[in-house]
């Protein structure tokens, strides 16, 4: 449904209004990359909802992050964080997601030696909104083709898969139907002045992710937050997780497109571990939002870490012409 | 959202200036905002710019983002000493020299009116003023860039004449064309996009306000100080 290029975002020049941008599960795509031999922050594809085919006219190695919308090479099934060799003529293809999809959100596919195109302000993320960088500033079209940069490694050697990371798996499924996701959150600058119950509905009750939510933000639907002073903020610098409420009382959770600044209260911040879960939730799921500490978002931030570097070293040490054989 | 009447007039020259102190949160596990007490003023904000520009070359610290009155630090990384990073910002804060911060003069030649300002006579009736006059004021002014937020390249600005304020549309444009210059409540812009928009537009620049193949890729920076210049206006 929505495709662009994404790389890990182009951080740096947000004092211009120049937001980072970049994929939005930054984990699931430095994962993949690092599996065909890329370094973490090359550039791969975003697919949002799946419903994407590709044809590869060289012979590469490609590895899938996130929800896999039964991805399918030639047919044959492809596994997220499966390093796969692909021959010339080959086509993966992403299944449509069903009107009411439950299986995921997005997927992201590195490609060995990353996508070539041009770095804009340092980064070959597309921003969607100002129409620069990625491929000519915008998403992909039926139709286009896209530069792949030298490959490090060797693209021929057999299939091989790494454990797939403790954070893959987004959320339970509810008696409805919908995925129930718990993301871990810190009290924002203005959680005080919100009312109690407002502050009681925030962790307590279960808000659903509405269809009008997009790599700006997801607005939420739940109970009306009402603040106990209505003083208004002047404009500030946010980031992505930030938790505002406009007068509506119905939040929106910023993510990587939103823009640099903003003036709503904030009721609360998602930490920076669990944004990845927000990128694959998808439309309707029902949020449930957990208090948590300095402690255990950066705890939780390392453990993230440590899964990469993980990959990073068992691949140093693997002979990728005699990998593991790939058995499905 | 603030007064601007803070912001052109200087600022009174009174001892509690140098006491105020920024008021600090944390913005999740990676970022801090400093809040300065209102209102704003063009003083407090060039400290503000001040430290940012130093902030900006500390190591924890990857980005920042001044505000109207504020600034947000962006860290690398999510830290738990983030009382560390704020007693830092408090020690710097009554040192900081903010004189030095000049900015550029940059002047910015507007078409007044016609299609490149199709709000130009809105402007005009809700201020009781003629066109003419209308074009004067804004172009008379002197501008101080607060902050660029909003979009890449937007200005926020202080310096309007109070007597321009005219009230948003009630139903916003769809596409505003890229360069449009206008008035929103108590301030004016510049699009550097074409965007949506629910601002009086009263006239267009075909200065590139935004190029991403530039370096620097805005035409405007925090610190600026801008002048409206007639290049022509609309019979």
């Amino acid at each position: 449904m929505l495709t662009s290029v994404q790389d890990l975002g182009r951080p740096g020049h947000r004092q211009l209004g120049i937001n980072p941008g970049g994929a939005l599960n930054g984990l699931a795509l430095s994962a993949a990359n690092l599996l065909v031999g890329n370094a973490i922050d090359a550039a791969g594809l975003e697919i949002t909802m799946g419903a994407c085919e590709m044809r590869f006219t060289v012979d590469t190695r490609i590895a899938l992050g996130g929800d896999d919308f039964d991805a399918r090479l030639d047919g044959k099934s492809i596994t997220p964080y499966w390093s796969v060799p692909v021959r010339a003529g080959q086509i993966l293809k992403l299944a449509h997601a069903g009107p009411n999809a439950t299986q995921g959100m997005r997927s992201y596919l590195a490609i060995a030696g990353g996508i070539a195109v041009a770095e804009v302000l340092g980064s070959r993320s597309t921003d969607l909104k100002a129409n620069f960088g990625g491929h000519e500033g915008r998403a992909l079209r039926k139709g286009d083709s896209l530069p792949q940069g030298p490959a490090t490694t060797t693209i021929a050697g057999p299939a091989f898969g790494v454990r797939s990371p403790a954070w893959s798996g987004v959320g339970t499924q509810t008696q409805d139907g919908s995925k129930l996701i718990h993301l871990r959150v810190l009290p924002g600058p203005e959680f005080e002045q919100f009312t109690v119950a407002a502050k009681n509905a925030l962790w307590l009750d279960k808000w659903r992710i509405t269809p009008n939510s997009n790599r700006m933000g997801y607005r939420l639907e739940g109970p009306e937050l009402k603040r106990k002073q209505g003083r208004d903020l002047l404009s500030h610098g946010v980031v992505p997780g930030v938790i505002q409420v406009p007068p509506s009382g119905q939040p929106i959770i910023l993510m990587g497109d939103a823009q640099t600044t903003g003036g709503y209260p904030k009721i609360g911040v998602v930490i920076q571990a669990d944004m990845w879960k927000l990128a694959q939730a998808p439309l309707n799921a029902q949020l449930q939002l957990q208090p948590c500490d300095l402690e255990q978002a950066l705890h939780a931030w390392e453990e993230q870490q440590a899964y990469l570097e993980g990959i990073r070293q068992t691949l140093a040490a693997l002979d990728w012409s005699r990998a593991t054989q790939y058995k499905k | 959202m603030y007064d601007p009447r803070g912001l052109t007039g200087s600022a009174p020259r009174t001892i509690w200036m140098t006491m105020i102190q920024p008021q600090i949160h944390f913005l999740g596990d990676s970022a801090l905002l400093c809040n300065l007490p209102s209102p704003a003023t063009l003083p407090h904000q060039r400290r503000i710019w001040s430290i940012a520009e130093q902030a900006a070359g500390w190591p924890e610290v990857s980005e920042v983002v001044p505000g109207m009155n504020n600034l947000t630090l962006i860290l690398s990384r999510p830290v738990v000493d983030m009382d560390a990073v704020s007693q830092r910002i408090l020690a710097l804060w009554p040192q900081v020299d903010a004189s030095h911060v000049a900015g550029r003069e940059i002047d910015i030649p507007v078409a007044y009116g016609g299609k490149d300002g199709p709000d130009l006579d809105i402007v005009a009736r809700h201020t009781g003023l003629s066109t003419k006059e209308v074009i004067q004021r804004h172009s008379d002014a002197d501008y101080v860039v607060y902050f660029i937020g909003f979009m890449p390249g937007f200005a926020y600005m202080g310096g309007l004449d109070p007597a321009l304020a005219t009230p948003r549309q009630d139903e916003p444009r769809l596409s505003i064309p890229a360069g449009s210059v206008g008035i929103g409540g108590e301030q004016t812009g510049i699009y550097p996009l074409a965007s949506p928009g629910g601002w009086q537009l009263i006239g267009r620049t075909a200065l590139p306000l935004f190029d991403p193949n530039r370096t620097p890729p805005t035409l405007l920076r925090p610190g600026d100080r801008v002048r409206f210049t007639v290049e022509r206006i609309a019979k």
